[in-house]
């Protein structure tokens, strides 16, 4: 791919790596789940730019399925939860912003640096925004750590596999569509319980603060 | 052989449905029972037919068996169906003190069948793909199971788990998509370059930066499910919160299952690297796992967080032993396995029910089970034996194999072994014998306990500890062929 699709494509995956810094910072639930949602968006972005220059049309569905849960169902559970649950709208991170981007920074030229001699040999159409696609997977673990509090540590944990998906349609234009059917399947399930779990957490402590969680000390 | 292969997946995936429709009925455990013996006797037959007829595929490409993961699949069947009858009564002590009500023994059941499922397609999958599709969803079911008795602490373990397992889960997804693209240049742009079948063909074309660094993320993600330290601290919690029955099964199937998925891997990057990375890397892994599992065992309270440290020690041991490589050590990693999870289930059956007689978990307060129940304390006392390698059980062939292999491969490993298997020695022991002599005040329990699955696991141990079948010893001899490739 050259030319405009692949300066979309890598302007796409810099959006990404944007957003995926905003939410590392962001520390209002609502607005943290609303670049959720855009961060879902760019992904199927991507996912239909690269099916539609590569012609593997079943990209398509997996980008249709995507936008299907991660950018609808997904964020419209979570907005339900955050109403039904009460939780408190705006939450601390264990370090603060700063210092998080500083360590943000870091992870980024790390993955770089990773994904630097695996890309030279893909032979894939995007094979240069594996970096990226990396990067995000780190930043998005390092919000499930720092973050003490269950909705962002499970929109973390969403982000991350949006690095994933993001990783796959780039470096290997998309993994068979059965496998990515079993993915996005796994993930509505993974969804599910979890909402359902935090009503049980919320019954045990009085918030989603998961410094409550924390009696099991060893010992 | 197709019918058989499905029978053994279809099976449980069944049980779970008829499970969740049916409701909770009086008869349920029984009917996870029955679901459990089919499946059981089922992958017997289709290990049999694999062992006589050689590795095959199954329903075009989807599927294939060879004798090293239908012999964990058998295993899988066989311990998934004792335990089922170990739960039996287990589970309604629990619903008669009140911990259980009809609507989560229903999801107990209904998810108890979905978790062996999900273990038997993840070990049957021909489908790097799948197989990590099935992990996940395995660790769903275990989450809901983990977190079945809606207490806070309960809660806390399934979600630490969650987390975790999350994290680790993801990490194995890169990998595998980094293997794809290791693969994807020999292959094409296809979806062959997920089959393990074509993968093991073409192990000397993968590309080899790519596939190390993939086989990093597999073992560190894969290795969560494993417990290996230093991501391990999910593994105590959700052993000790969870019901009992389902601590046997993390303990004796799902680390297997794991360690299955890491050992395939291993023989495809060292295919692919030829330069004894991966080894090392799981000699390390192990190392450190035993290690820090055995100096940890002293600071338990809780009797099922005390074992389920012994698990993480007994894991590392076997991934340490894999990691050694060759045949003598592969044939022992195997044959640890084996005798693991027959004797760690066996343990924790014993376990749960002296839990149920002291109403309580915490080590100083469980007292004189010789007294009260002289066949679980029996049992307990036998299988800690067991566990601890003390011969004639399974465990010490299997260990003094391990050992004698470190001797020769790592002498400097060897010392540090001895040490970490001596000090959980002392430790276990100690406390076992404190549960089981000494004085108590406990009440009889209100059914009786499920005793014959606890002796078979034992008696099992014993015979491998003795003699070795020339049947199994020939199947050991393939299943560690294709592992050392």
């Amino acid at each position: 791919m050259t030319g405009i699709p692949s300066q979309i494509l890598n302007l796409l995956a810099a959006l990404l790596l944007l957003l995926t810094f905003a939410m590392l910072g962001q520390r209002r639930i609502l607005s943290l789940i609303n670049l959720f949602m855009l961060h879902g968006i760019v992904v199927v972005a991507s996912a239909l730019l690269i099916g539609y220059e590569t012609s593997n049309h079943h990209l398509y569905f997996s980008a249709g399925l995507t936008l299907a849960v991660k950018v609808m169902l997904i964020p419209w559970i979570l907005h339900k939860l955050v109403f039904r649950l009460k939780v408190k709208r705006e939450v601390e991170t264990l370090i603060n912003v700063s210092v998080t981007m500083l360590i943000g920074i870091v992870l980024v030229i790390v993955a770089f640096n990773i994904a630097l001699p695996v890309a030279a040999l893909s032979s894939s159409v995007a094979s240069g925004t594996l970096g990226i696609a990396l990067a995000c997977v780190l930043l998005s673990f390092m919000m499930i750590l720092v973050r003490s509090n269950a909705i962002p540590q499970v929109i973390g944990y969403l982000t991350m596999e949006n690095g994933l998906f993001f990783a796959a349609t780039a470096a290997t234009d998309g993994m068979p569509l059965l496998v990515e059917l079993g993915v996005a399947l796994a993930v509505i399930g993974g969804t599910l319980v979890v909402g359902l779990f935090m009503f049980q957490i919320r019954e045990h402590f009085d918030d989603l603060d998961i410094h409550n969680l924390e009696t099991r000390k060893e010992d | 052989m197709d019918h058989l292969l499905l029978l053994v997946l279809v099976t449980p995936l069944l049980g779970s449905i008829t499970l969740v429709l049916l409701g909770h009925r009086e008869a349920a455990p029984e009917i996870n029972v029955g679901f459990s013996l089919v499946t059981f006797i089922a992958s017997v037959l289709l290990a049999v037919e694999v062992i006589a007829q050689g590795p095959a595929l199954f329903i075009g490409q989807y599927f294939f068996a060879d004798s090293l993961n239908v012999f964990i699949a058998a295993l899988t069947a066989f311990v998934g169906m004792t335990t089922s009858l170990f739960s039996r009564p287990y589970m309604r002590i629990e619903r008669d003190n009140g911990r259980m009500t009809g609507r989560r023994m229903r999801l107990y059941h209904s998810m108890y069948q979905l978790f062996l499922f999900t273990m038997l397609l993840a070990l049957l999958s021909n489908n790097i793909g799948i197989m990590w599709v099935a992990m996940e969803s395995a660790t769903l079911t275990v989450l809901l199971l983990v977190s079945i008795y809606r207490t806070a602490a309960s809660v806390e373990a399934a979600w630490k788990y969650f987390i975790l397992s999350g994290v680790g889960i993801a990490l194995a997804l890169l990998g595998t998509i980094l293997l794809y693209l290791a693969a994807a240049r020999h292959f094409g742009i296809a979806g062959d370059a997920l089959l393990w079948t074509n993968l093991q063909a073409a192990k000397a074309y993968l590309e080899p930066a790519t596939t190390s660094l993939a086989f990093v993320f597999l073992l560190v993600g894969y290795g969560t499910k494993m417990g290996l330290v230093p991501m391990h601290s999910w593994l105590p919690d959700a052993h000790a919160e969870g019901p009992t029955p389902i601590s046997a099964v993390l303990s004796g199937l799902l680390l297997n299952v794991a360690l299955y998925a890491v050992l395939r891997f291993k023989g495809l990057a060292d295919g692919a690297l030829q330069n004894g990375l991966p080894g090392k890397m799981l000699i390390g892994f192990g190392l450190v796992s035993v290690l820090v599992a055995a100096f940890s065992l002293s600071r338990q309270k809780d009797v099922k967080r005390m074992f389920s440290y012994s698990s993480i020690e007994h894991v590392g041991l076997m991934a340490f032993t894999f990691g050694v490589g060759g045949p003598i050590a592969t044939y022992a990693g195997l044959l640890h396995m084996t005798v693991h999870s027959l004797v760690k289930s066996a343990i924790f059956f014993s376990v749960g029910h002296a839990c149920q007689k002291a109403g309580t978990q915490i080590i100083a307060d469980i007292r004189g089970l010789a007294h009260v129940s002289p066949t679980v304390g029996c049992g307990m006392m036998l299988g800690s034996l067991a566990i601890l390698g003390l011969p004639p059980f399974g465990v010490f062939s299997s260990e003094f194999l391990i050992l004698t292999t470190a001797v020769r491969e790592l002498p400097w490993a060897a010392p540090l072994l001895i040490l970490a298997l001596g000090v959980a020695f002392a430790t276990i022991f100690s406390r076992v014998q404190s549960m089981v002599f000494g004085d108590t005040t406990a009440k009889p329990l209100a059914h009786s306990p499920a005793l014959l699955p606890l002796f078979i696991h034992l008696g099992l141990a014993l015979l491998l500890g003795l003699y070795i079948p020339p049947y199994m010893h020939a199947w050991y001899v393939q299943a560690a062929h294709i592992i050392t490739g």
